[in-house]
């Protein structure tokens, strides 16, 4: 099966650089058949190479979610929140689909932030703990990439993961 | 989307389809006309502080996080000024050219993204069409080859911009006195194998635009519209240049306000003003005074500017297009549109020019032993307009100040104006409904603000719309989750 995952953020932002550290680390796993992309906002572009995977993963920093990640399908949507300054996994799905011809499983991997109203470099202490947390699970999917399609939504998604494996 | 009574102050927060944190505020009178209009933009403020001790020669790749959708033009505007910091104003061709063919690709991207996918769902479907169906999926399933180009120019943009800067989020190919990596051959003649096809959908894009602007123009050249001055950078013989040159400024009638000047004196002539309801700053031509000497930056101003584009179709589509209003410049604020899809073929015939100059490909990258300098200003001409970088940097090579007036700062006054200029024309009291707000965004996104973009995590962006009385009372509320 392959694989994208997608790190979004903005390493200057505080927290808002768990999409983009998350990217980082695992383009150092070098996991076979995931491909690993990082960019400040979602673009339109991602729709073309979300139609060449078999599932994606946006991995974003989330100003409001569970703890220490949540973890959700993504459903293709029309909205109008599009501008040329970003798009939202929503519509790039939707965009995605229209180009393959067919949906692609699409997941969001929120990892809980707590800072982002600075111009500063470095994640919080707890969005730090977070990352790691968010990594382990990731990785772990990453390589049983066929486990996507079972995992239900967050609450507890870390412990199915667990149960899944044993 | 909630909504409850009649209105004396219309507040629209933040601006769909414009990134961020904008708030369009109405004020009307006791008989429901507006009275005043307000557009406020959250900037990306701290930027100074940030970047203060820093080693002038990090500087480029940290501008890049000011901005995600154009981190190139800001990488380039803070490199330039650090060309003046070593010394090194005059680069080797190589590096001129590999830090041109950068900017026109980022040029084309960008302007091919703004056109499909924020402008092409308004003018295909109409301005009060269901938003379910204005809308970047609706031009996908409606008309599937447009939204195909579009993404595919982008990402040609985008592939040219990686190849000559490096990575999206921490881009290094611009450095203080030159760049730091030649196209290979391969990467060369990849570009140049898809270039026909991109040339294609430019013209392509270009002729519907065109089309639909003549088509509309009884409509479309009072939208949103206003006289204004204009500003860009142009070459020393007057041409169209997005990467490097001096600045003119021509007024409402076309006459020369100054020309030539330096980029080192930009604050001799241009000026800001702070009003107290916004923290954005209003800029302003000096000698015009703060009321009458605000201008136009981006691809209209340009086109007003400059007096020949110097690559020939879009040279022919720049006569065509300035047969709009004569011998003076072209004021109406749909106008961007067109303007910008010229700047989208000439950004590719020069990626086209570049891309067969064996001067790509030469290891000549850096300029060396300048003298070096305490204050260094770069600027260039962003998709958006006018981008101006100073900074100053001490005997220990740390920045000590540092000052940014991006495009969306000089269009300030403009956008509000074009604001003003709809709402006058379709509010007149009734309850405001989704089209009436579109009218209103799709002034905005003529000059597609750059807001502050840089951060967008998931539950912080709703885009709420307010109407509140006189007295007041909280009227009317329409929200619409990012």
């Amino acid at each position: 099966m392959r694989v994208l995952v997608i790190g979004v953020g903005n390493p200057a932002r505080q927290d808002d650089a768990l999409g983009p550290a998350l990217a980082e680390q695992l383009e150092k796993l070098a996991i076979p058949g995931v491909t690993v992309d990082a960019d400040y906002q979602l673009a339109v572009e991602q729709a073309a190479m979300i139609a060449e995977h078999q599932a994606v993963i946006i991995a974003d920093a989330d100003a409001s979610g569970a703890e220490p990640f949540s973890w959700k399908r993504c459903a293709p949507s029309r909205t109008l929140d599009f501008s040329s300054h970003g798009v939202s996994p929503q519509t790039l799905l939707g965009l995605a689909e229209e180009f393959g011809g067919k949906p692609t499983p699409t997941f969001i991997l929120g990892i809980r932030g707590y800072q982002f109203g600075s111009l500063q470099e470095g994640l919080s202490t707890g969005a730090l703990r977070n990352l790691a947390a968010a990594q382990a699970f990731l990785e772990k999917l990453l390589r049983e990439p066929e486990l996507l399609e079972s995992l239900p939504a967050t609450p507890g998604i870390a412990e199915e993961i667990r149960s899944s494996r044993a | 989307m909630t909504t409850a009574t009649s209105s004396r102050r219309v507040v629209i927060e933040p601006v769909t389809r414009v990134e961020g944190h904008g708030k369009v505020t109405l004020l009307l009178d006791e008989a429901g006309k507006v009275s005043q209009t307000r557009l406020h933009i959250v900037e990306f403020r701290g930027f100074e502080r940030f970047i203060q001790g820093r080693p002038y020669w990090e500087v480029p790749v940290l501008v890049q996080r000011l901005c995600g959708i154009c981190p190139v033009s800001h990488h380039l505007a803070a490199s330039k000024a650090m060309d003046v910091i070593v010394g090194a104003e005059r680069l080797t061709p190589t590096a001129e050219k590999l830090r041109r063919l950068m900017h026109y690709g980022q040029m084309f991207q960008s302007h091919a993204l703004h056109f499909f996918h924020l402008v092409s769902p308004d003018l295909l479907f109409g301005f009060e069409a269901d938003p379910a169906v204005r809308n970047v999926i609706g031009v996908a399933q409606k008309y599937p080859e447009l939204a195909v180009q579009g993404v595919m120019m982008r990402k040609y943009g985008q592939e040219i911009i990686k190849a000559t800067a490096g990575k999206k989020i921490h881009g290094t190919g611009a450095v203080p006195g030159g760049i730091n990596k030649s196209l290979t051959e391969a990467e060369r003649d990849e570009f140049l194998k898809q270039l026909p096809q991109m040339l294609t959908w430019a013209q392509s894009a270009l002729d519907l635009c065109k089309r639909y602007t003549l088509d509309h123009f009884d409509e479309l050249a009072s939208f949103g519209s206003f006289s204004s001055s204009h500003m860009s950078l142009v070459r020393a013989d007057g041409a169209m240049d997005l990467y490097d040159g001096q600045l003119r400024a021509v007024d409402e009638k076309g006459s020369v306000i100054f020309d030539q000047l330096a980029p080192g004196d930009y604050a001799s002539r241009i000026k800001e003003e702070v009003r107290d309801w916004s923290y954005m700053k209003f800029p302003f031509i000096e000698t015009l005074g703060p009321d009458k000497g605000f201008y136009r930056v981006g691809p209209l101003a340009r086109l007003n500017t400059c007096d020949y584009i110097d690559t020939p179709r879009a040279e022919a589509e720049r006569k065509e297009f300035r047969k709009l209003a004569g011998a003076k410049p072209v004021q109406a604020t749909m106008a961007y549109h067109w303007a910008r899809l010229i700047e989208l073929l000439h950004a590719g015939e020069k990626i086209e020019q570049l891309l067969n100059d064996r001067d790509l490909l030469s290891s000549e990258r850096m300029v060396r032993g300048g003298q070096r300098r305490g204050e260094g200003v770069g600027i260039i001409e962003a998709p958006r307009g006018t981008l101006i970088h100073h900074y100053k940097v001490d005997e220990n090579d740390q920045v000590t100040m540092a000052n940014l007036i991006v495009s969306t700062t000089h269009n300030n006054e403009p956008m509000n104006r074009a604001v003003k200029a709809v709402a006058d024309r379709y509010f007149d009291g009734r309850p405001v409904t989704e089209g009436m707000l579109n009218r209103v965004e799709v002034a905005i996104r003529a000059y597609d603000p750059c807001l502050s973009c840089a951060t967008h995590a998931m539950g912080r962006m709703p885009l709420t719309l307010t109407v509140i009385g006189a007295d007041g009372r909280e009227l009317q509320t329409l929200t619409k989750e990012g």
